[in-house]
């Protein structure tokens, strides 16, 4: 074990009811400062209403069901898009980690357009799609793609040499090769896309619903700002965060799930 | 000093057994009557990586069951011979018979590094050298008797990371010999461990050989480790073969024996006066 997987370990208290809020000290710390910040009158209402007023204008939202409306869809098109984009990206670093002919024949393709901002295809997409549902999937399956994409190509290409040798020693097919040697090799390495496909995917959902939208967390947010409602618009911000927060820590749990092998999952 | 020396091995690595030597010699007699080891061989192999020709012509007989160690200085082509001999590479000319064939699938080729999949428990490492056997329906219990053939039949739950190098090399030494080869080629498998470790993973490559009587291939740069563990010393010098002892000592032998220093020091000074006239050493 190196010193720095030992780090945390020794760093963290013993009270394992505690152990759980550490994280949360922060956030719940500025919460606290600025509701005092706001009760005192050192920050003006019309500039940040208090904790307390957001909670109260979600309250109302959730009341009147528009909250759990505006969720659901922006929730569901950041999944289908995720979802699409992401086997898309899948597929291709599969196709072009073990293909060397596939990856020579649209791996350049690939990274032209990857240099080009997906948001930047907004007006495009408006004028090819409306503001339909349709707009909003390609642009998060577009910028997922690339992560995912990126990454299971780079865990792909850099399994173990010695590994496959020892495999094809063995007398694995090339199937089994890909389960047993190619694939769990690769895994980490697509978490990592994962993860950052994850943030990419509410990025463009919420400035794809802020510009052409008439439904969602992005559209609440742009109504809000119309009619001056700045409890709302802190509110939505507040959302994404924990929505961003909610995603990491589904592909975190997830991670821990099918990497327990590796060393830096391991508890001891 | 050599028998405190093989206490503490037998401490930081518990493979070697006060039994060990009784357990040998009666392993040794039954292995004599059912050797399943391969005849080997070798005629006018050579093998070039561009224009650097690494073998030039070698030509090789091992009996079945020997135990032969490959020695030479570094970069003379003795882990290009037990590439070729592993099927690992192509000969650029010659060829390798194994018994009557032209080509056995019973080799097996253990490296330097121990090759675990990280990801699987020490006994799905170990049944991956089944082969094609892999989904038969004793695997697991053929497995788990390899695992428990080099002392390891505790850890079989256990993710390879957690184990210590001698233990990694010893699972893969189980992953080897799960499918009954019957000829092991070993490319410095021991290149890694420290002194004590190395000791007694010799003597746990000598039981296991003498136990299932398979033949022996082993490379290495450790002189004293190959007139220690084998039959035979082939030293290779130039891509070919410039020396063949036959090292004919009772076993179990004893570590620094006068018997065994002589013959190390003969091949040593033979690769040593071999260096004088070429300067890469």
């Amino acid at each position: 074990m190196s010193l720095i997987d030992s780090l945390p370990r020794v760093s963290a208290p013993k009270l394992p009811g505690l152990d759980g809020l550490i994280p949360w000290i922060v956030p719940l710390a500025i919460v606290l400062v600025w509701q005092l910040a706001c009760v005192t009158g050192f920050v003006p209402s019309r500039v940040l209403p208090a904790p307390t007023d957001v909670a109260l204008a979600g309250w109302k939202l959730l009341l009147s069901g528009e909250l759990i409306r505006n969720i659901w869809v922006s929730f569901w098109r950041a999944s289908i898009g995720f979802l699409i984009g992401g086997s898309i990206g899948f597929a291709f670093g599969l196709a072009n980690g073990l293909s060397q002919l596939s990856a020579r024949l649209t791996d350049t393709t690939l990274q032209m357009v990857r240099n080009i901002p997906h948001l930047a295809l907004i007006p495009l997409v408006i004028l090819w799609f409306g503001i339909d549902e349709s707009a909003k999937l390609f642009l998060v399956a577009l910028g997922v793609f690339f992560p995912i994409y990126l990454n299971t190509l780079h865990g792909i290409r850099t399994v173990d040499p010695q590994l496959i040798e020892m495999g094809r020693i063995y007398g694995m097919t090339d199937g089994e090769l890909f389960r047993r040697v190619i694939f769990p090799g690769a895994l980490p390495s697509i978490f990592v896309g994962l993860r950052f496909a994850l943030g990419i995917m509410w990025l463009t959902l919420i400035v794809a619903e802020t510009i052409a939208a008439s439904s969602g967390l992005g559209y609440m947010a742009m109504q809000a700002r119309e009619f001056m409602l700045i409890d709302v618009v802190v509110l939505s911000i507040l959302i994404y965060a924990l929505l961003g927060k909610l995603a990491d820590s589904a592909s975190r749990a997830l991670e821990r799930l099918t990497l327990s092998w590796h060393p830096a999952f391991q508890k001891k | 000093m050599q028998e405190v020396l093989r206490f503490q091995s037998a401490d930081a690595e518990p493979v070697a057994r006060a039994d060990f030597i009784a357990e040998a010699q009666q392993l040794r007699r039954g292995s004599e009557a059912t050797s399943r080891g391969l005849s080997l061989t070798i005629r006018g192999l050579r093998k070039s990586f561009g224009d650097n020709e690494v073998l030039r012509g070698i030509d090789l007989h091992v009996p079945a069951g020997q135990f032969v160690a490959i020695v030479g200085r570094s970069g003379c082509g003795k882990s290009t011979l037990l590439r070729l001999i592993g099927g690992l590479e192509a000969p650029g000319g010659g060829g390798i018979a194994f018994g009557e064939g032209p080509r056995a699938q019973d080799v097996r080729v253990m490296f330097q590094e121990p090759r675990l999949l990280p990801w699987a428990r020490v006994l799905s490492n170990v049944e991956v050298g089944l082969g094609g056997e892999r989904s038969s329906a004793d695997a697991q219990a053929r497995a788990e008797r390899a695992l428990v053939e080099v002392g390891l039949g505790d850890k079989r739950g256990q993710w390879p990371s957690v184990l210590s190098g001698g233990q990694k090399q010893r699972v893969a030494l189980a992953r080897a010999l799960v499918s009954q080869p019957r000829v092991l080629a070993f490319d410095e498998p021991l290149g890694a461990l420290d002194a004590l470790t190395r000791i007694s993973m010799q003597q746990l490559l000598e039981r296991v050989w003498r136990d299932q009587g398979f033949t022996a291939i082993l490379v290495t740069h450790d002189v004293a480790e190959a007139v220690a563990l084998a039959d035979r010393v082939v030293v290779i010098e130039d891509g070919r073969i410039a020396l063949d002892v036959t090292i004919d000592l009772p076993r179990p032998r004893r570590r620094g024996s006068a018997e065994l220093a002589a013959l190390e020091g003969e091949i040593l000074k033979h690769l040593l006066e071999g260096s004088e006239d070429t300067s890469d050493l």
